[in-house]
Parts: C-alpha cells; sequence; structure tokens
C-alpha cells in the first residue's frame, strides 16, 4: 500500500515538476493585473495588445515563412537521405550515420557560429536566405532518423519487387516508397517546422537587423524581465507547437513507442 | 553520358553536398578562424597564431570552463537521481496508460526551451508563485525566497529543460528489461539494494550511459538558461563564445572557445562510444 503511494508520489512530482510552470504561464497570460502574480479576474487585454502591435505581427510572419519553406526543403533533403540510407550500401555510409548524430547533440552555439562564418565568408548578407540555409541544417538531422525510421519497418524487397515487375528506380521511390513513408514525411515536415518555430540560438547568429524573427523577439522581450504581454505570446507559440507536435506524434503512432 | 542509377546519384549526392557543405565546411572554418588573427575591418586577417589558445589558459577563461563544466556535472546528476525512480515506475506501468504518461514527457522536448526556462523564471521570482506558496499558503517561510539570478535557478532551469533527455533512454532501457532477473535475485534471497545496484543498475547502465551524455553535452552549451535565470552574472562557454563573436568582435578569440568546447565533447563521445562498447550494445 505504502508502496504504490510512494510510487504515485514520484511520478506525480515530476509531472508537477515539468507542468506546473507552464500552466501557471498559461493562467498569468490571462490575468488583468499588470505587475502582481495574484489573480486580478480574467482578461484578453494581454492578447489584443499583441494584435495590435505591428511589428510582432510583422515578426510572426517572417517566421512562419522561414519555417514554412525549410521545412519543406528539409523535408526533401532528409527524405531523400533516408532513403539513400536505407535502400542503398555505399562508402562513408557509417560516416553519414556519424554525422546525423554528432549534429543533433552538437551544441546550438557551435553551429550558430560555424555557420555565421561561412555566410560572411561568402559575403552573404544576413536575413532571409541565410536563416532559411540554417533552419534547413537544423532540422536535417530530424528529418532523416524520422523517416528511416519508419523506413527500416518495411522490408526492401517491396522495392525489389516494382524493379521486377518494370519499374524505374525513381519511379518505385515515387509509387512505393512515398506512399509507405508518407505518415513519417508529414510528421517530420510538421517537426521541422516546430523546429525552425522554435529555434533562438543559431537564428541569434544568422539573421540581421532587417529581417527579425518571432523568437529572437521574445529572446529580447524576455531578457528584460517578466511582462504580462509576453506571458501571452509565450502562451501562443507554446500551444503552437504543442499542437503541431501532438499532430506528428498521432501520425508516427503506430510504429512508434 | 548515362548515369546507370540517377536516382541513387541524386538521393545520395544531395544529402552528402548538404552535410559537406553547411556542416563540414563552416566547422573546418572555425577551427581555421581560431588559429588566425584579429582584424578591426575584417573580422580575422593573417598572420596564424595561437595566442588564441594562450589566451584562453589565463586563469579567468579558465574558470569560464570550469564552472561550465561544473554547472553540467551538478545538472547531470540531479536529472540522473530524479530520472532514474521514476523511469523506472513509469516501465513498470501498465500498456495504454503509460503511453499517454511517455508522450508528456516527450512533448516538451519539441516545445520552445527558452519559453520553459522564462515560465521557470516566472515562477522562481521574489513576487512569483513559489514565493507566494511558501511565504503566505503554506507559512512555511516569513520572508520569500529570493532564488531568481542564481546560480540555483540555472541549475533548477537546466534540470527543467533536460530532464527528459534524461528520462527517455532510461526508460527505454528499463522498459526492455525483463523482471524475471529481479525476481530471480530477490528469490535467492537479496535484498532489495542488493537487486537494485547489483542487477537494475548494471542492466540499466547503457540508458544511463546514454541519458547522462544527452544532458551533460547541452547542459555544456548552455545560452539562454544562465540570461534568463542567472541574470548573465556568470559566464559560461556559450555566452563566451557569444560575446566573442558579436560583441567583443574577437572571432578568432571565440572560435578557440568553440574548437575547445567541440574538443571537450568529442572526448565525451568517445568516452561514451567505448563504454556501450564495453557494455556490447552497438552504437551507429
Amino acid at each position: 500500500m505504502g508502496k504504490i503511494l510512494l510510487k504515485r508520489a514520484v511520478l506525480f512530482s515530476v509531472y508537477a515538476f515539468l507542468y506546473i510552470p507552464i500552466v501557471v504561464l498559461v493562467v498569468l497570460s490571462f490575468n488583468q493585473a499588470k505587475f502582481s502574480t495574484r489573480w486580478d479576474g480574467f482578461s484578453l487585454v494581454w492578447y489584443a495588445r499583441l494584435i495590435n502591435n505591428s511589428l510582432l505581427m510583422e515578426a510572426a510572419l517572417n517566421s512562419v515563412l522561414v519555417a514554412v519553406s525549410s521545412s519543406t526543403i528539409a523535408t526533401l533533403l532528409g527524405g531523400l537521405g533516408a532513403f539513400s540510407l536505407y535502400r542503398y550500401q555505399f562508402t562513408a555510409k557509417r560516416a553519414y550515420y556519424g554525422a546525423l548524430y554528432v549534429l543533433m547533440i552538437s551544441p546550438d552555439v557551435v553551429m550558430g557560429i560555424s555557420l555565421l562564418a561561412l555566410f560572411s565568408a561568402l559575403r552573404m548578407p544576413l536575413g532571409f536566405g541565410t536563416l532559411l540555409l540554417a533552419h534547413i541544417t537544423l532540422s536535417l538531422p530530424f528529418v532523416t532518423v524520422v523517416v528511416y525510421s519508419r523506413l527500416s519497418g518495411f522490408s526492401p524487397n517491396v522495392i525489389e519487387a516494382a524493379r521486377d515487375l518494370g519499374a524505374s528506380e525513381s519511379r518505385a521511390l515515387r509509387l512505393v516508397v512515398l506512399p509507405l513513408a508518407a505518415p513519417a514525411v508529414l510528421a517530420a515536415w510538421l517537426l521541422s517546422f516546430t523546429l525552425s518555430l522554435d529555434d533562438v540560438i543559431i537564428s541569434f547568429f544568422v539573421t540581421g537587423p532587417a529581417f527579425e524573427i518571432l523568437p529572437l523577439r521574445i529572446y529580447s522581450m524576455v531578457r528584460l524581465g517578466v511582462k504580462p504581454d509576453v506571458n501571452a505570446l509565450c502562451t501562443v507559440m507554446f500551444t503552437l507547437s504543442l499542437a503541431l507536435v501532438f499532430i506528428s506524434q498521432l501520425l508516427l503512432k503506430e510504429e512508434r513507442i | 553520358m548515362r548515369l546507370r542509377n540517377p536516382t541513387k546519384t541524386l538521393a545520395i549526392g544531395s544529402f552528402a553536398f548538404w552535410l559537406f557543405f553547411f556542416v563540414l565546411v563552416p566547422n573546418v572554418m572555425v577551427a581555421v578562424v581560431s588559429l588566425l588573427s584579429r582584424d578591426e575591418s575584417s573580422f580575422v586577417s593573417l598572420p596564424f597564431s595561437l595566442e588564441s589558445y594562450l589566451r584562453l589558459s589565463d586563469p579567468l577563461y579558465l574558470m569560464v570552463f570550469i564552472k561550465s563544466l561544473n554547472m553540467a556535472l551538478v545538472t547531470t546528476l540531479v536529472c540522473l537521481l530524479a530520472g532514474y525512480p521514476f523511469a523506472y515506475i513509469l516501465a513498470r506501468l501498465p500498456g495504454r496508460f503509460r503511453r499517454v504518461l511517455v508522450l508528456l514527457v516527450i512533448l516538451p522536448f519539441w516545445t520552445n526551451s527558452l519559453i520553459r526556462t522564462y515560465a521557470v523564471a516566472l515562477i522562481l521570482r521574489t513576487n512569483g508563485p513559489l514565493n507566494w506558496f511558501l511565504v503566505d499558503l503554506a507559512g512555511l517561510r516569513d520572508t520569500p525566497l529570493d532564488l531568481l539570478y542564481t546560480g540555483t535557478a540555472v541549475v533548477a532551469g537546466s534540470v527543467y529543460v533536460f530532464l527528459p533527455f534524461m528520462i527517455l533512454p532510461l526508460y527505454a532501457v528499463l522498459e526492455r528489461m525483463d523482471p524475471a532477473y529481479v525476481e530471480a535475485g530477490r528469490d535467492l534471497g537479496a535484498g532489495w539494494l542488493d537487486v537494485f545496484f547489483r542487477i537494475t543498475v548494471p542492466l540499466s547502465m547503457p540508458g544511463i550511459l546514454a541519458g547522462c551524455l544527452l544532458v551533460f553535452l547541452p547542459a555544456l552549451g548552455l545560452f539562454y538558461i544562465p540570461d534568463v535565470l542567472g541574470g548573465a552574472r556568470d559566464l559560461f562557454i556559450g555566452n563566451f563564445i557569444k560575446n566573442q563573436f558579436l560583441d567583443a568582435r574577437d572571432w578568432p578569440f571565440g572560435a578557440a572557445g568553440s574548437v575547445v568546447l567541440t574538443g571537450l565533447m568529442g572526448v565525451l563521445l568517445l568516452i561514451y562510444y567505448r563504454g556501450m562498447r564495453r557494455l556490447g550494445e552497438k552504437v551507429l
């Protein structure tokens, strides 16, 4: 009896630790009070202020633009990468894998400055273009791993059968592999969308003042301290990524966990 | 000339090109920059020198590295101590319920960690909910705790952000583990402490190693957590690199810091790789 209680207490406290700050953030974003954390009545005033802030809205639009384009290209590239890892034997395959994993765990600061060094050596002006290239690089390993783990659940004989029946390699890829991998491809797209929308550190290095995006606006606001309109903005961002991730997890559900 | 298999060439080629051009080349460039001299107008110039590395060995900057390592270590230990019992209990729960609970651990990973850091700041501040609870509601303290902008706050924030990285690999290993081993140990008369340290822990070693790596590495490169929760009072490697690149405009110095950080990570990865090999686990 006591043992079960103890187990529940452990589970409960970890979930409380993980979720209480978020719940507090969401609740306070609806709080009318400007300075205190005491409840002062329900209000949407901070959300209204967000919508009326044209600079913020422009940054949001820029963010969505970068996220949509970078995740589309990253999904294409990463999908092809996953397909090659699944289908072909080639030299340096292990190096390929290695690069992906190193990329996933290497600190964002390191990736940020290395891309900054590249872009400045190429004399590229910092803005949409550089941000796009950086976000594709950031999402690439995640897309590849998600798509690859779905593909590796299927027998390679499926492709061989298509080939034997006369399909060209690209036709087999389009008509056999792509439909099989479709849920994972969509999930990967959604995940890279959220990665792009949430990235602060890499974007911090590779964009200029001419092209501002939402996470960087949040970063500069957050550094100045706690404010209710920041609470509202953070709640919106949080809800958005939660929804996207939830959908992508549903898409991956059959094979995973 | 026609390629024998254009799809294959395109698939491998495009991906390899991207990794080469946007991962390998930039990192080599940083290594080269770290060996150049500082230049006011174009950031870097010849001649080659080791000066940046020599400057890093100054006690002032050595402390930055030691402090970062220390912070990463404390964060990893706290995550392990909190995450292990949690993962253990989670792995023994019945199926359907468990899936939802695991998803609840995964979800934060995909959300903005800056926002979650900010949420921690919201909780910890002097007139925030934690102090409201401690002072007004529970009456545990007479005066509010000044937690925000301290080292404790940075650790709390790091644990908050990185805990899922510890739990998931631990869970993956513990869930696979056959409970028969534990039962056999108990049947043969071992106490539960004995069973835990001589059966469960060794069997879950791959998960422990992976979890520690996944927490320690990102914790080493902390960037905005010290900014938001520590008030940027203490300098960590991540902040140091950023300052050198964007504020002090001393690229070779910042690049040298980044190379040392990458080197540290390489050593850790090597230790991890050797450890996993010794445990008979396949890596990569």
